[in-house]
């Protein structure tokens, strides 16, 4: 047998090499997403009302003279007709340049360097924390009878219905104002990240654990879960080592969809608990009308979705080999 | 499992004597709705206070017998200013479905009935939609617009609608092969015909309990734009934007927030399990 041979057969490298062509397309579907993103909030923006000079010459109490707003007009380019600054635009975006913020005088790619990493955390520490709460709701309380079923199942959907901004504030007012556990604002300590995070995770975790009960349920009934059982394996290992990995599909998938959702909660809760990050950067901009910072950051939160999606597809793929073949 | 073998027959409608309660859950439920309805379309019932009238004197009461639940920082009573909000917020939820559901059966219908090239074209444009987060989308819509309760309507319905409209696809995509299509099409039916009396109706029947909870959702993100001060103006009785103005006093008012946006909790709540109990019923009755 000859090594070319096995390369071929090797299932495991086969299996990695169909992942990574997966991937590829993927990352090309992405890009064409992404300029898409990109054109659409472009001309979205310019469609505006008020003249962005006057936002880049310090807002509506600016009050500049005609000089200054014809100099700003010629500075950042906004004298040519659209369809040239929207060449521009995307040439300078390839290469990297999102532009100068308007209302804060520096290069967005710097503001967003300051800000993506909170919100980055703060969304990460969300999703994990929810996937703790639904691992620990479902695996324990799935096929128990009807009456523990009942009461997750009524926790699950109570959670699920709970918006953020209000389960935010009613922490703030809990945790940090009657108890003081936790600091009410701040992005600086783990301690801060903590009251946002549930904010953002219980939510969540209502949404999957519900799909991931009943699934559950549904493969607890499977054969394979009986031949499992009668080999003597215990209860726990049953649900963990064999239930769970075909239950976990749907909220996986769901979890692709979460990363939307945690995004827009990040804008709401960052402003809730006055936390860095460029989901209270967005909503300031929009309301400061900053052009070159708005599109920034809907591009990098565009950006961070499809790469997420591609991320969760492939993990998917990994969980489930059949889905694999099925689309090969 | 058959038709034929089927276990029971449901009897017509007329002769359902027992017609069976639905469960406790869902009975508080649709109540609830119900009762919201009520107070949106006769707030007078509920409450004789007016929900603007200002009371400097009575500022930051506590809940008690007077103020149920308490009054806000100028003195109104917020049990009358959560009655009367029930008009706008079940309105705007209404409102927002209902333009998410018509450009999701627009871009469905076009996907699913325009052939490959349309259809792969559709399922860009969604992927597109899908990478705006709905409330960042609802945010530029916002900014291009202006804020108010028109443009808030208009933005959630946008950012529900790339959700829907992959439903609608996969649903037109699921019914358009159906017997009951060729049929219509070998009787020589037009197009538009089959399309509107019997695609568009079967596609959209599993899609009802998703709409009955989408309303809930709906409420809850033009909550979230009225809290980030982009929705309905102040002294306005919306319930997100008594959630915003109460935020301020959250250190010692916890009453100015909390109702405001238990209320919003309930009527999610209400319409989920609704929407749920509506999918066992459709379930039950199709085997």
């Amino acid at each position: 047998m000859t090594t070319t041979t096995l390369a071929v057969t090797d299932p495991r490298r086969e299996r990695l090499a169909a992942l990574g062509r997966r991937a590829a397309i993927r990352l090309a579907g992405g890009v064409l997403v992404l300029w898409a993103v990109a054109t659409l909030t472009f001309f979205a923006l310019r469609l505006m009302p008020g003249d962005p000079v006057l936002a880049i010459l310090g807002g509506p109490s600016g009050n500049p003279t005609p000089e200054a707003i014809e100099a700003a007009r010629v500075e950042y380019g906004l004298d040519k007709p659209l369809a040239v600054q929207y060449v521009f635009y995307l040439g300078r975006l390839v290469q990297g340049d999102l532009g100068v913020s308007y209302s804060q005088h520096l290069p967005v790619t710097r503001v967003l360097a300051e800000q993506g990493g909170a919100t980055l955390e703060l969304t990460v520490a969300a999703l994990v924390l929810a996937w703790l709460l639904v691992l620990l709701l479902t695996v324990v309380t799935a096929g128990r009878g009807r009456l523990v079923g009942g009461i997750a199942s009524l926790a699950e959907t109570l959670s699920a219905a709970l918006p953020h901004f209000w389960l935010g504030v009613v922490l703030l007012a809990v945790f940090a104002f009657g108890l003081r556990w936790f600091p009410p604002a701040g992005s600086d300590s783990f301690a801060s990240l903590v009251l946002p995070a549930f904010s953002l995770a219980i939510p969540l975790a209502g949404f999957i654990a519900q799909v991931t009960r009943e699934s559950l349920e549904l493969t607890l009934d499977q054969p394979f879960v009986l031949t499992a059982r009668t080999r003597g394996l215990s209860d726990l290992a049953v649900r963990f080592r064999h239930a769970l990995r075909h239950a976990l599909l749907p909220g996986v998938s769901l979890s692709g969809w979460a990363i939307g959702a945690l995004i827009s909660g990040a804008v709401v809760c960052e402003v809730i608990f006055s936390r860095k990050g460029v989901g209270r950067q967005l909503y300031q901009a929009v309301q400061a009308q900053d052009l070159p910072l708005v599109i920034g950051i809907s591009l990098v939160v565009a950006a961070g979705y499809v790469l997420a999606n591609i991320l969760v597809d492939l993990l998917y793929q990994w969980i489930d080999p059949r889905q694999q073949e099925a689309a090969a | 499992m058959t038709d034929l073998t089927h276990g029971h027959v449901l009897a017509p409608l007329r002769r359902q004597r027992h017609l069976k309660l639905p469960p406790l859950g869902a009975s508080l439920a649709i109540l609830f709705l119900f009762a919201l309805l009520l107070a949106a379309l006769a707030p007078g019932l509920f409450t004789r206070i007016d929900p603007l009238a200002i009371v400097p004197r009575e500022a930051f009461q506590p809940p008690s017998w007077a103020h149920w639940l308490g009054t806000d920082q100028s003195g109104r009573d917020i049990f009358a200013r959560v009655i009367h909000g029930a008009r706008q917020s079940l309105l705007i939820g209404l409102a927002a479905t209902a333009i998410s559901m018509l450009i999701a059966i627009a871009l469905g219908l076009l996907g699913g009935l325009g052939g490959a090239r349309v259809d792969r074209a559709v399922g860009w444009l969604l992927e597109v939609l899908f990478a705006f987060p709905s409330l960042v989308l609802a945010l530029l819509f916002v900014a291009v617009f202006g804020s108010g309760v028109g443009p808030l309507i208009v933005a959630t319905g946008l950012g529900g609608a790339p959700g829907y409209a992959r439903m609608v696809r996969g649903q037109v995509l699921a019914v358009r092969n159906a017997g009951y299509i060729e049929a219509a099409r070998a009787l020589g039916h037009p197009t538009s015909r089959i399309v509107l009396r019997q695609l568009l109706p079967n596609a959209m029947r599993p899609l009802v309990v998703t709409l009955t909870m989408g309303v809930g959702q709906a409420i809850v993100w033009a909550s979230a734009l009225s809290f980030l001060g982009l929705g309905a103006r102040p002294p306005a009785p919306e319930w997100g934007t008594m959630l915003s103005m109460g935020r301020d006093f959250i250190a010692n008012a916890w009453w100015l927030t909390f109702f405001p946006g238990l209320f919003i909790v309930l009527t999610t709540l209400a319409t989920t399990v609704t929407g749920r109990y509506i999918q066992q019923r459709l379930e039950g009755r199709l085997p």
